[in-house]
């Protein structure tokens, strides 16, 4: 599954993502590496964006983005 | 001697800069980019030292041109020693960026920054370990209150002296046994980034240096994704991941070995995040904060504009009476000293609150959240949540606007972001809102033209992404933490900004005052007049407004000011009906950026974008105030 279909405050773990190089570039550097858990902190309304913590930051993401990032539940 | 400060985002680098960088502080271009950096020159151990900040990068891959431009400049021979900057409170991220920088061969000195916080949240950081470690001079900072900045460049400075190399860490086995392969394949190639360095970065798959490296030797691709393959074989992880993931395990390995947390630190930010990212009351006090920051502008510029305008009539009557009025030199002594007075006086007292209130805004940490909150909204204009910065700025000055649309990657967004951005009515515009429109036509007006501005301006943005589709991923962004922001850092950050108006958009108010002197002593505005006459007869408006319109390019405030001039009268009811008073105002609120803001254009976008954005303006102020024509002329009358 990817970050949308995660429910807001559970944890769950990276395990790989969508997109070119470039973008997967920007994932890392920002800790989304597989094996890196994460969890949504909260959701912007008018379907705005994620703000995710992972690997001790706080990443907001749109949810265009977060539909490339493909994690598993813990 | 050369020293660079090099850092991740929100780690405290600019901070530091700041605190040893003086008025002399200059901000330049890498040659062929739009990257931007600032340097200056300090004082260390009796010797003068050049200090550059560099954009804050999370990684030397070329994922965007700023990362690009910061591997390069840390592998030419302009760099003696590279200060890297890292946040206590987040040790093991910045690390991160630490071992890549281990790689390149380099003096390295590590400063962590944000000690005074560490302690705060229970951290402690054994320095001398991670020195041990590392075998690089380990050093801490608070940089806010400048502890421990001195010793960080004698440290630096006594590293480029010897030229001590820095020597990176030792990765997995099978990711070693690629390294030397790779490295021992490449040897020959003349790069100024080191075999080794560069071994890893093309096993990390960056596109240019793979291109050029296989421009020196015909066939390494093979190699390079025999590697790759090899690597993924072994440890089931493409080699883009498996690298940054060793520097990210090693990081964290290093950042237990050398921190303690004593107690669990208070989250004071998530408590305050509750509130000002709260769906309804985030939305309130985005607000309050923003009503608060232009008012709070207004206030400060209204109390220090008054007395000096008066200062500067009263200055520029003497003058045309000492001369003789109705001398050509009068005429443009006196068109000079209203250039230099109009950038005194109506500038400069909103531009100087304007740029300190925003550096506190951004230090504070709450840009972000700005961005955060109105990322949907932006998505509906075809752009995202960092693009709300550009717009926020260009209710002070279109110029700054520009210019800070360099924060998005995507140069289709930094091209609708400026276009969109310019149309924001700046300062100068607001004068003529208020002074035309909401003067004669009552406030309510002035509200509704800053309502209508912003709807044209997000069907605009809608109408340019049919043509032009959004195709950036969208917004991804660190949301820092909050931090008291200090007065230094501010104020520097502020002149930095306020100097670029005094040195490239002053002279030219200067300057189009002084054309405008003399075009009006040789009385050329007929000629002027006529070419505006489509547009003005379009919009029902006297032909005389055709000059005004012109300058008004130069300078926003003249489409105010000249217009007195043109028609005869200060008094405009007399000279005007309400609906031209109004379709004016709406007209002059949208057409072409002032030439400020195209010359910063062409300097972000190029000249052709500049032509676009002057077309494309002056179509929408046109339909937009032709609009406003046919619907409130009947009610106006």
């Amino acid at each position: 599954m990817n970050f949308l279909q995660v429910k807001n405050g559970t944890w769950v773990r990276i395990i790989g993502f969508h997109g070119g190089w470039g973008m997967q570039r920007n994932f890392m550097q920002m800790g989304f590496l597989p094996g890196n858990t994460a969890r949504i902190i909260r959701m912007a309304p008018f379907h705005g964006p994620l703000l995710i913590e992972v690997d001790g930051r706080e990443i907001v993401i749109g949810r265009n983005v977060a539909r490339h990032i493909l994690v598993e539940e813990i | 001697m050369r020293f660079a400060l090099v850092g991740q985002p929100n780690c405290g680098k600019s901070t530091l800069f700041n605190q040893v960088a003086g008025y002399k502080a200059a901000t330049g271009n890498f040659s062929g980019t739009t990257v931007t950096f600032t340097e200056t020159k300090v004082r260390v151990l009796g010797d003068v030292v050049e200090l550059v900040d560099l954009p804050g990068t999370y990684s030397l891959l070329g994922t965007n041109p700023a990362e690009r431009v910061v591997l390069d400049y840390l592998v030419s021979n302009e760099v003696d020693a590279i200060i890297n900057v890292v946040d206590a409170t987040h040790l093991a991220q910045g690390l991160a960026l630490t071992l890549e920088l281990l790689e390149l061969k380099r003096p390295v000195v590590l400063a962590v920054n944000m000690m005074d916080e560490a302690t705060r949240q229970g951290m402690q950081i054994d320095g001398e370990k991670l020195a041990r470690i590392t075998h690089i001079p380990v050093l801490p900072v608070i940089a806010t209150k400048g502890q421990g900045v001195r010793n960080v460049f004698a440290s630096a400075f006594n590293l480029a002296r010897e030229k001590k190399p820095a020597v990176r860490q030792t990765y997995s086995p099978e990711l070693e046994t690629h390294i030397k392969k790779l490295t021992e394949k490449i040897v020959s190639v003349h790069l100024p980034v080191g075999s080794e360095a560069l071994a890893l970065k093309l096993l990390e798959g960056d596109p240019q240096l793979i291109h050029q490296v296989s421009d020196a030797i015909p066939g390494i691709e093979n190699e390079i994704q025999s590697s790759v393959d090899e690597l993924c074989h072994i440890t089931g992880r493409q080699a883009v991941w498996l690298v940054s993931k060793e520097r990210h395990d090693l990081a964290l390995k290093l950042s237990d070995q050398v921190l303690k947390k004593t107690k669990q630190g208070l989250s004071f930010r998530d408590r305050l995040d509750d509130y000002l990212l709260h769906p309804v009351f985030g939305y309130v006090f985005l607000i309050i904060i923003m009503f608060l920051f232009f008012w709070g502008v207004n206030a400060v510029g209204g109390i220090i504009e008054e007395p000096l305008m008066i200062f500067a009539d009263q200055l520029n009557v003497k003058l045309l009476a000492a001369l003789g009025e109705k001398g050509l030199l009068a005429q443009i002594l006196s068109g000079a000293l209203q250039g230099f007075t109009g950038g005194l006086a109506i500038v400069l007292p909103y531009l100087v609150p304007f740029q300190v209130g925003l550096g506190f805004l951004e230090d504070v940490g709450y840009l972000p959240r700005i961005a955060f909150l109105m990322d949907s909204l932006m998505h509906r204009m075809g752009l995202h949540g960092k693009a709300v910065v550009p717009f926020i700025l260009g209710y002070g000055c279109n110029v700054s606007s520009i210019m800070s649309t360099r924060i998005l990657e995507d140069k289709r967004d930094r091209f609708l972001a400026s276009l969109l951005s310019s149309m924001v009515p700046c300062s100068a515009r607001m004068a003529v809102i208020f002074g035309l429109a909401a003067f004669y036509l009552g406030p309510a007006y002035g509200v509704g033209i800053y309502f209508l501005n912003i709807v044209v301006i997000a069907l605009t943005g809608r109408i340019i992404t049919r043509f032009l589709p959004e195709d950036s991923p969208g917004l991804i962004l660190e949301m820092p933490v909050y931090r008291m922001p200090s007065l230094r850092t501010v104020t520097a950050k502020a002149w930095l900004r306020i100097r670029e108006f005094i040195v490239e958009a002053w002279p030219l108010l200067i300057l189009g005052s002084i054309v405008l002197a003399v075009m009006n002593y040789y009385q050329l505005s007929q000629f002027t007049d006529v070419l505006f006459r489509p547009i003005t007869w379009l919009l029902g408006l006297p032909s005389q407004v055709g000059t005004p319109l012109i300058f008004g390019i130069l300078r926003k405030e003249l489409s105010l000011v000249m217009l007195g001039q043109a028609l005869g009268s200060m008094n405009f009811s007399q000279v005007l009906t309400q609906a031209q008073m109004l379709t004016y105002t709406i007209f002059v609120v949208f057409y072409v950026p002032c030439l400020a803001t195209l010359i910063a254009i062409r300097k972000e976008l190029g000249t052709k974008k500049m032509f676009a954005i002057i077309g494309i303006t002056l179509l929408v102020a046109i339909l937009a105030s032709l609009l406003v024509r046919l619907v409130m002329a009947p009610i106006l009358g």
